[in-house]
């Protein structure tokens, strides 16, 4: 686990939305293991940015780089990449004319060409590792957020992918519901998974994140170790981000 | 032969076939609300028999094909009760009676849709049920019911033609007649396609322009 | 000749061929109009600008031209440009014309109901948009689009009677032929309709089941709103 090998690129990204700019030029790398979460006001990219990743968004500039092999300019095989990098939606988007347990298992059939004895297995295994095995025939609409979004995590999880994106995985969840998909990711985080994680949920970036990165109209305003940015001085803009949270949560 | 020729003769005796088959859409149009609103009514409101003789009404002329009702009433139900009506009046009866059984689901529909809270808002201030039908709910559910009722329109126009089957003088008739006496088929078809087509869109537009004529705000797009 | 004789010796035997061949128009029509429906549906949101415009106008010209019409298109107009087709073939390629046509407004309807969300999680899975479409778009579609795709069904039921048009014998024409021979119009035709009224009735309560079966939760009306249909 402890690697230095640098899994995901990501250079110079520029997006924009008619007049509007999103994205300034976003540059950083990622080591294998790593866990990094995007903090920030809303509106200023961090969703944009994750999906310039793995090219659901085409960004106008820079490129992605998964491993040695460039992901932006990859014509048809953009669907190779979208394999290795998985994502987790705010909204879980859950296929929901299918149970829990084929929304883990199509990718696997359709696009991996697995057999579907094969990809039952895993797809039941992927279930246990988020403990929802006990649901895997049952339809999206009759699980609670939470159960949804651990199943969308499942679905990731089972292509093997490389690193995982999750776009505010949280948001859409009740505070109990949040818990429970929290401390799924936190067992995947200790596991090893390279995960870069856009969250308004700051107690999570603080104990799991190995870095965490500040952005702001488009940029990355500062970033380090959640202790570097807790305690040095020179990180004042985003604690005072993070203290608005704390006033507003109380705690 | 020249076909621009033939259109052109023939082109006058192929549009007199637009009254007819307007004739026809629009008794079935006429019908269907004559009868099809107070079936509507009878649906919601009636007593259990009344309610079972519509249902009735509606599965029958709803279930047979259009060509089957049209050989029923002119080879047999009129001749029966001893009526010798031209084959116009029977093919308006029967499209204007399966109009009404349309018709009436649509109305159906719309009435249920408004019904709870108004009627008792209606009885609260001391009509009768009959006038809280007639002066609160049905104003509301024929809005509401409209633009599923123009929509009923180019299903009727196209059924229209079904008439040909017995000998109504109207536009697919006249086209029959056209081509078996110039033995020229494919473009008197198209021609008559064309037109209908054109009907089709021309009454769609005078029916979306009374759905905007009769318009209150917050009302429109109620039933599908 | 008593009426029970002519019902039980005369017209039901008749009419029973006759409805066999209604079947038959039924059975080969309805699913290459779904296929047809789902092939234009797709092409009229998926397709390029003149395959989603060719399909836009296809549909067009076929609703608003009257079937009957349609028929005689294909069965007295074809010859003049070197194509003859059987009755029964020129009724089967019309009403499969016109079948597809009206399911591919309800699949289309069913396409765009369905929330971008599902082809963008398909697509970060790594499927192409065939893929999506094919696996996860059509699936959703077709399951809401059944109470349309079963009430065309029905219309379908109806409107093979316009085969006898073109000299097909089917359940209207033979029923027809015995009422002229006989001459016992209501009798004849009313029995024609309980024929018809009974197909319409079997596949109400066979898609009542079927819609029972691909129920999914959340996705799918309750199979009251087909009672409507009866």
């Amino acid at each position: 686990m402890e690697n230095n090998e640098t899994i995901l690129k990501v250079k110079n990204i520029h997006k924009s939305f008619g007049d509007l700019e999103v994205l300034k030029g976003v540059s950083f790398e990622v080591k294998k293991g790593e866990t990094i979460c995007f903090i920030g006001p809303s509106g200023t990219g961090k969703s944009t940015l994750l999906r310039c990743i793995n090219l659901l968004t085409q960004p106008d500039q820079g490129s992605v780089w998964l491993g040695d092999a460039e992901v932006t300019n990859s014509g048809k095989n953009i669907n190779h990449f979208r394999q290795k990098i998985g994502m987790v939606f705010q909204n879980f988007f859950l296929f929901d004319h299918l149970t829990a347990i084929r929304n883990v298992e199509i990718a696997l059939i359709k696009v991996r060409g697995m057999k579907p004895k094969e990809a039952r297995e895993k797809a039941l295994e992927e279930l246990r590792q988020v403990g929802m095995e006990e649901w895997a025939e049952h339809y999206p609409a009759e699980l609670s957020g939470g159960q949804a979004q651990r199943v969308s995590i499942a679905r990731a999880l089972a292509m093997d992918p490389d690193v995982i994106l999750f776009d505010e995985p949280t948001s859409a969840l009740d505070p109990e519901l949040t818990r429970e998909v929290l401390e799924v990711m936190k067992k995947l985080a200790l596991a090893g998974m390279t995960m870069l994680v856009v969250t308004h949920e700051m107690g999570f970036a603080c104990s799991v994140a190995n870095r965490i990165m500040f952005m702001e109209h488009g940029e990355i305003k500062e970033q380090g170790s959640p202790e570097e940015l807790m305690s040095d001085t020179k990180f004042e803009r985003c604690k005072n981000f993070i203290g608005q949270f704390d006033q507003i949560n109380g705690d | 032969m020249d076909f621009a020729a033939v259109i052109t003769e023939w082109f006058p005796y192929l549009i007199g076939g637009i009254f007819a088959t307007l004739g026809l859409v629009g008794s079935a149009l006429l019908l269907g609300v004559l009868f099809g609103l107070p079936m509507a009514v009878g649906q919601v409101y009636g007593k259990r028999p009344i309610r079972f003789l519509i249902g009735i009404f509606v599965w029958f002329f709803r279930g047979l094909p259009v060509l089957v009702l049209l050989f029923l009433f002119y080879f047999g139900v009129f001749p029966g009760l001893g009526l010798e009506a031209p084959a116009f009046l029977v093919g308006a009866t029967v499209l204007g009676l399966r109009g009404a059984a349309y018709q009436s689901q649509i109305f159906r529909g719309a009435i249920q849709s408004v019904s709870e809270g108004q009627m008792i808002a209606a009885r609260s201030v001391g009509m009768t049920k009959l006038q809280s039908i007639r002066n609160v709910i049905l104003p509301q559910a024929v809005r509401v019911a409209l633009p599923g009722w123009s929509n009923e329109y180019p299903n009727i126009l196209t059924d229209s033609s079904i008439c040909y089957a017995i000998g109504v003088m109207e536009l697919m008739t006249r086209t029959s007649q056209i081509v078996s006496q110039t033995y020229i088929t494919m473009p008197i078809y198209l021609v008559c396609a064309g037109i209908f087509i054109l009907l089709n869109y021309a009454g769609m537009k005078v029916l979306h322009m009374i759905e905007k004529k009769i318009k209150i705000p917050g009302f429109g797009t109620g039933a599908a | 000749m008593d009426q029970a004789e002519f019902l039980f010796q005369i017209l039901l035997p008749v009419l029973m061929e006759g409805m066999i061949v209604t079947i038959k128009l039924i059975v080969f029509t309805a699913p290459f109009g779904l296929i047809l429906g789902i092939l234009v549906a797709v092409g009229r949101v998926y397709g390029s600008k003149p395959i989603s415009l060719l399909c836009k106008g296809a549909v067009g010209f076929i609703k608003g031209t009257p079937l009957l019409l349609m028929l005689f298109i294909l069965y007295f107009g074809l010859p003049s440009i070197g194509i003859t087709l059987s009755a029964f073939v020129a009724s089967l390629v019309g009403f499969i014309m016109c079948n597809g046509a009206y399911n591919s407004e309800y699949i289309r309807g069913a396409i765009s109901s369905i929330k971008e969300g599902q082809i963008i999680a398909a697509q970060a899975l790594g499927m192409t948009r065939m893929q999506a479409v094919r696996h996860i778009i059509l699936p959703q579609a077709l399951i809401r689009a059944i109470p349309g795709l079963s009430n065309e069904f029905i219309y379908l039921i109806k409107y093979s009677s316009l085969a006898y048009m073109l000299t097909v014998i089917e359940l209207t024409g033979a029923g027809k032929m015995v009422a002229t021979k006989y001459f016992e119009f209501t009798e004849v035709f009313m029995i024609v309709g309980i024929g018809y009224l009974i197909l319409v009735t079997i596949t109400t309560i066979a898609v009542m089941l079927i819609e029972r079966k691909v129920a999914v939760p959340g996705m799918t009306q309750s199979g009251r709103n087909m009672l409507d249909i009866l």
